[in-house]
């Protein structure tokens, strides 16, 4: 691949993407795109992920007109960034939204989201093993189809608006205490998925 | 580390959507930095955005969307080239979120004084709360108050106890508009704590009340 002008292959590794991308494991994708650099394997998370990053980042609020581009700057980065994912730790689809959520926040503030670096990952002892994150990460997705819609409005209004505690108490027109037990109650159940009883407070 | 006090579930939730004012994601990011516990939390609470990311109604990309980023992808620095990682002698007191915006050690700051025993320096940004680092003297409280909103500190130096306990380098306190407290530097040197409001302070005495115009809170 590497002698050829770069984009050259592009016909064939798309037509070859739409065909497989249904039955496709997305975080082993990831994971082999981690340990070397294919294209082929890029462009069917690109066909999976792109479509979704553009969906999630114009809810988040970044201008329908910067979105594209906004969306083509993640997904370089998936790109970019590839080899310090690691599949037991986090499902693809988790990685990747925290990548579109840092990008559009730094985009729409012109402020660097703070963050912990990625690369600590690897110092949390991993205790799952692979593909684990990916049947947690269909797990949480039910539960959070399950949650009262009270519990279910919060954590929309957080990860889809981006909103603050206090934005949502005057949006719903309740007190900030109520935001804040509806989140918990609503973490309270995602918790049991991961077995949380460990927390102590 | 011993850590006592953790972050609360509702903010590492609102840290995980994007949903934290800088300050207080700044916060949360430097606990994260140092609390392996919260950090598996917060892996959590990532994981909650990637199925929220997977359930969404894909939106239509550019056609040729694709067919330019692989032609981009040639020209990307690959792992080795990337980003050299600079060795700049840290100061451990300093948890790596914060040395973006501290160049120092703590000592070295421009602390700029409310009252006597009281500093604090501001981070390079503006928002509806406050955003800054406070150091107090032992033996001297910060003003009594409560909270419009959440109010999120930690520790970097020293202690500090109030009505919810006692805090030391390391831990964070979660508060919120339930509680109204005064938080008395119980440490033998200065406390220093990184904290951050996401709404102005209401200081409870009238002493509290003549200074907050002055001091920003
Ligand atoms: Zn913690």
């Amino acid at each position: 691949m590497k002698n050829r002008p770069p984009g050259e292959d592009v016909d064939n590794i798309v037509q070859l993407s739409q065909a497989e991308m249904a039955s496709a494991d997305w975080s082993d994708l990831l994971g082999r795109l981690a340990v070397k650099p294919d294209k082929s394997i890029y462009a069917r998370l690109f066909n999976h992920f792109a479509p979704r990053v553009k969906a999630y980042i114009v809810r988040l609020g970044v201008a329908i007109s910067a979105a594209e581009e906004v969306t083509q700057e993640v997904m370089l980065s998936v790109w970019r960034k590839a080899h310090m994912y690691h599949p037991d730790k986090a499902a693809a689809s988790t990685w990747i939204f925290t990548l579109a959520r840092n990008q559009s926040i730094d985009w729409m503030r012109k402020q660097k989201y703070p963050q912990y670096s990625l690369d600590e990952w690897s110092e949390t002892a991993c205790e799952s093993g692979q593909g684990e994150q990916e049947v947690l990460s269909d797990r949480v997705a039910q539960a959070i189809s399950q949650l009262p819609e009270k519990q279910a409005q919060v954590i929309y209004m957080s990860y889809f608006e981006g909103r603050s505690h206090g934005d949502i108490a005057s949006r719903l027109d309740i007190p900030l205490g109520s935001v804040k037990s509806r989140i918990r109650l609503a973490t309270e159940k995602l918790k049991q998925i991961w077995g949380g009883d460990e927390y102590e407070h | 580390m011993n850590i006592n006090h953790h972050l609360d579930d509702a903010t590492l939730i609102s840290y995980s959507a994007g949903a934290l004012s800088q300050g207080m994601a700044l916060v949360v990011a430097s606990h994260l930095s140092i609390c392996p516990q919260c950090r598996e939390r917060a892996e959590h609470t990532d994981a909650v955005g990637g199925a929220l990311l997977e359930s969404l109604e894909p939106e239509t990309v550019a056609d040729d969307m694709l067919a330019s980023v692989l032609a981009q992808l040639d020209e990307l620095p690959t792992k080795q080239e990337s980003v050299p990682v600079t060795p700049i002698v840290m100061d451990p007191e300093i948890p790596a979120p914060l040395r973006e915006y501290i160049h120092c050690p703590l000592d070295q700051l421009e602390w700029k004084r409310i009252v006597p025993g009281v500093a604090y320096y501001d981070m390079p940004w503006e928002g509806h709360g406050v955003s800054r680092l406070l150091r107090i003297a032992p033996g001297k409280a910060m003003l009594a108050h409560t909270h419009n909103g959440n109010e999120l500190t930690m520790v970097l130096r020293g202690s500090f106890s109030d009505e919810v306990g006692r805090f030391c380098r390391g831990d964070v306190a979660d508060l919120d508009d339930q509680i109204e407290h005064q938080p008395l530097v119980d440490s033998k040197a200065d406390c220093i704590c990184l904290i951050a409001t996401d709404a102005p302070l209401r200081f409870t005495t009238l002493f509290g009340k003549l200074v907050q115009p002055i001091t920003g809170f």
